[in-house]
């Protein structure tokens, strides 16, 4: 053996045994947390969709105020894929300093089971409890007092609809009398469809698709899944009303039977395939964004047949972050009102701050691309302060896409409602343990 | 008990004289060396394997006796077999046989047609053709594509808003069709994916195996005055039985595995394969259990069931090969 290959294989050796002891030890976390406030910290954010932060400026505009602070936004697209990733860190680790909820989790995250991975934020630096829509603060405070998420936005609705096509179709236009149309009950609403339909532009439908009109009547429902602190959704009046309207809007006809969120939905809005859609607050970017700019001035807004809140989201600290007390003081900076206002003005997040609502530019606020001329702050925050409160409870959001699910079964599989109701509380009964 | 003399009557004959006990210390080291070296060069695949291959099987094993919540794997009560009934049935059962069904279907609608055209393609590139080397090439371009593009482009192509194949059929009068909602129509749309994606590779591996056959066996073939097909079959198809047995074996666990194409097809409702289930494989199932309804314990039963069944299929494989093998 000569040296050069003998000095090659004990190279080859120690390399082997070096290689062996890494992965004997695994990898063990290094970096402390440090105490000193002037450190040169990073906090990262983890949301979805959009929740305007960068879009206002708002993180350049606190890196200034705190020098030492710099911010990173993790955004994932979806909220389903989101929540899938952030349930995953919940048990594994690695959470951003500041994690954003929606509303259908954050009474599972609020939940006996949950709230342990939160910190509490009642108390934290820089939180005005009184600034926040009461009921807002409450679906983020479990029983025991701890809040653990700060609202950024609700979601009062409206109804954005297409002004040419309902020219075309013989109904009124201007925003006042499209609202006195179904105003006060949603069933008027499926019947302006049945007039649209009777004389609607070839190929068009009244509305998107049935799971939003679902989405709406649940959405403005004081019972929905939860009474008493038990699920209860069978004999729950939002969900009867919900199903009983959608499978009529199906029968009827007056739905394209899109899945909402899907790309064929984004494509029939600049297909101009459908008049109508239930629209949220947040809803607005993405009229904006799906219809194009061949599509401006065609769309306009009024309001809903109810006050409702559908969607909305939050922000939780987790505790398990190194830099907690900075991440509250932000989480609450972000959330506070002038802050949301700054945000509504951007993307048309509807702030969860009451305070906001009397700011100059919220109230008066109209949207250049959906009817310019329609008063689209006042609706939504005539609406944010209607919403009547819904009990909500750690199932909510899978019994919520659960019965989402079967209107889908309805319109795009074609059951019947019995077929579809029995399909949805299967489906319920194998998941809800 | 080692002696000094001990040691020098067991040294290997020839070696070079040195002093005594220098000479026992490198021969009990080189003696060490052969023996613990091999086992130090593969150490690092076998630790590996036991850190990501072994042990997460073995902890899904375990955790499938349990009922344990996604969000806190800590607590985890013991049920049994609970898990496994249930999944066969109890409640979620319905579900289960659904996919494993579904699994079935589109594994033969994927599988038989991809392995056919295969062959088909391989033959004829393995004859002298114009531009032969770009055809090769380009038969590996769907393969060398992510999953996640290819998908997304089909589910535009079979989109009910302005999609491809619904224009198409247009064309020829046929009425447009809801894709994903039917359970046939989408898993057909499923199937061309996986079918797109796969067969120019299983091609490659025929005209591999192909090129390998003899040239005097076809010489011979076309003396005795075989037609091209009958060489095709009578030469080309018996001398590629094992390479086929291998493509069929491989193609059987992907087709078992399938996730990334139904799933990624769906869309929103994706992660439970169409609205009604109508395309949900096992591993969609499984990962609906685990990540969306966040019951580890019954996801882990799903998976342990999904690999009995690999294992199934394997055996079965085997059989048919035993068998095959002996007719010849």
């Amino acid at each position: 053996m000569s040296a050069h290959r003998r000095s090659r294989r004990t190279a080859a050796l120690v390399s082997a045994a070096a290689l062996t002891a890494l992965l004997a030890t695994g990898c063990s976390s290094a970096g402390t947390g440090s105490d000193d406030p002037n450190a040169k910290i990073t906090l990262s954010v983890g949301d979805f969709g959009t929740f305007g932060y960068k879009e206002a400026g708002l993180f350049d505009e606190y890196s200034k105020a705190h020098p030492n602070i710099t911010i990173t936004e993790n955004t994932t697209t979806q909220e389903g894929d989101y929540w899938t990733a952030l349930q995953t860190r919940l048990s594994g680790g690695g959470l951003d300093d500041i994690q954003a909820l929606e509303l259908s989790r954050i009474a599972l995250a609020s939940s006996e089971q949950l709230a342990g991975a939160f910190t509490d934020l009642s108390k934290a630096q820089g939180v005005d409890k009184d600034a926040y829509l009461p009921w807002k603060w409450q679906q983020a405070t479990t029983a025991q007092g701890k809040t653990i998420g700060l609202g950024t936005d609700v979601g009062p609705m409206a109804i954005c609809y297409r002004q040419d096509l309902f020219q075309a179709a013989g109904l009124p236009t201007e925003p006042a009398a499209v609202s006195a149309l179904w105003a006060g009950d949603w069933a008027k609403y499926v019947e302006a469809g049945r007039q649209y339909q009777a004389k609607a532009p070839k190929g068009t439908f009244f509305m998107d698709t049935a799971s939003g009109l679902y989405n709406g009547v649940v959405s403005s429902n004081a019972e929905q899944y939860y009474r008493k602190g038990k699920v209860a959704y069978q004999d729950s009046a939002g969900v009867q009303q919900g199903w009983k309207l959608a499978a009529e809007a199906v029968q009827a006809g007056v739905t394209q039977g899109l899945k909402e969120f899907d790309t064929p939905w984004q494509t029939a809005f600049s297909n101009s395939t459908f008049a109508t859609t239930v629209c949220p607050s947040w809803q607005q970017a993405n009229i904006e964004k799906f219809s194009g700019p061949g599509n401006a001035g065609k769309w306009n807004i009024a309001q809903a047949p109810a006050a409702g809140n559908w969607g909305g989201s939050f922000l939780a600290v987790p505790a398990s972050g190194k830099h907690v007390a900075q991440a509250q003081a932000l989480a609450a900076w972000l959330t506070a009102p002038e802050q949301q206002a700054k945000v509504f003005q951007k993307v048309g997040n509807i702030p969860a701050n009451q305070k906001a609502y009397t700011l100059p530019g919220v109230t008066d606020f109209t949207n250049p691309y959906i009817g310019p001329k329609a008063p689209t702050g006042q609706i939504f925050s005539t609406a944010a302060k209607a919403i009547t409160p819904a009990e909500t409870g750690p199932h909510h959001g899978t019994l919520h896409g659960a019965f989402s699910n079967g209107v889908l079964l309805m319109e795009q599989n074609h059951k019947s409602a019995d077929e579809a109701w029995a399909a949805t509380l299967k489906q319920i009964t194998s998941t809800i343990q | 008990m080692a002696t000094p003399t001990r040691t020098h009557r067991t040294d290997p004959p020839g070696s070079p004289p040195t002093d005594p006990p220098a000479r026992a210390r490198t021969s009990r080291l080189h003696r060490w060396d052969r023996a613990a070296s091999p086992y130090l060069f593969v150490a690092p695949f076998f630790l590996v394997f036991a850190a990501f291959g072994l042990f997460p099987l073995l902890y899904t094993g375990w955790l499938s006796l349990h009922r344990v919540s996604l969000y806190n794997v800590d607590q985890a009560d013991w049920v049994g077999l609970q898990n496994y009934w249930d999944l066969l049935f109890g409640p979620p059962s319905h579900f289960f046989w659904n996919a494993l069904r579904n699994t079935i279907t589109l594994g033969v609608l994927s599988t038989v047609p991809q392995l056919l055209a295969a062959l088909g393609l391989a033959h004829l590139l393995n004859y002298q053709l114009p531009a032969r080397g770009f055809f090769r090439t380009a038969l590996l371009a769907p393969y060398a594509t992510s999953v996640a593009a290819a998908t997304l482009v089909f589910a535009l192509i079979f989109s009910p808003e302005g999609g491809m194949a619904n224009w198409l059929l247009g064309l020829v009068g046929a009425g447009p069709v809801q894709w994903e909602a039917g359970p046939w129509s989408s898993q057909f749309a499923v199937s061309v994916i996986v079918i797109w994606r796969w067969t120019g590779y299983n091609a490659l591996i025929y005209l591999a195996a192909m090129q390998a056959i003899p040239r005097e066996l076809y010489e011979a073939a076309a003396i005795d005055g075989a037609s091209r097909w009958q060489q095709f079959r009578h030469v080309t198809i018996p001398e590629l039985r094992p390479t086929i047995l291998f493509t069929v074996v491989v193609s059987s666990i992907g087709a078992t595995q399938l996730f990334g194409e139904p799933y990624l097809f769906g869309g929103q409702s994706g992660h439970q394969g169409g609205a009604d289930h109508q395309y949900e494989t096992l591993g969609i199932l499984m990962y609906d259990t685990g990540f969306h309804h966040s019951m580890l314990g019954r996801a882990s039963a799903i998976a342990w069931t999904m690999f009995g069944l690999l294992l199934l299929v394997g055996l079965a494989n085997t059989l048919i090969a035993r068998r095959l093998r002996s007719a010849n």
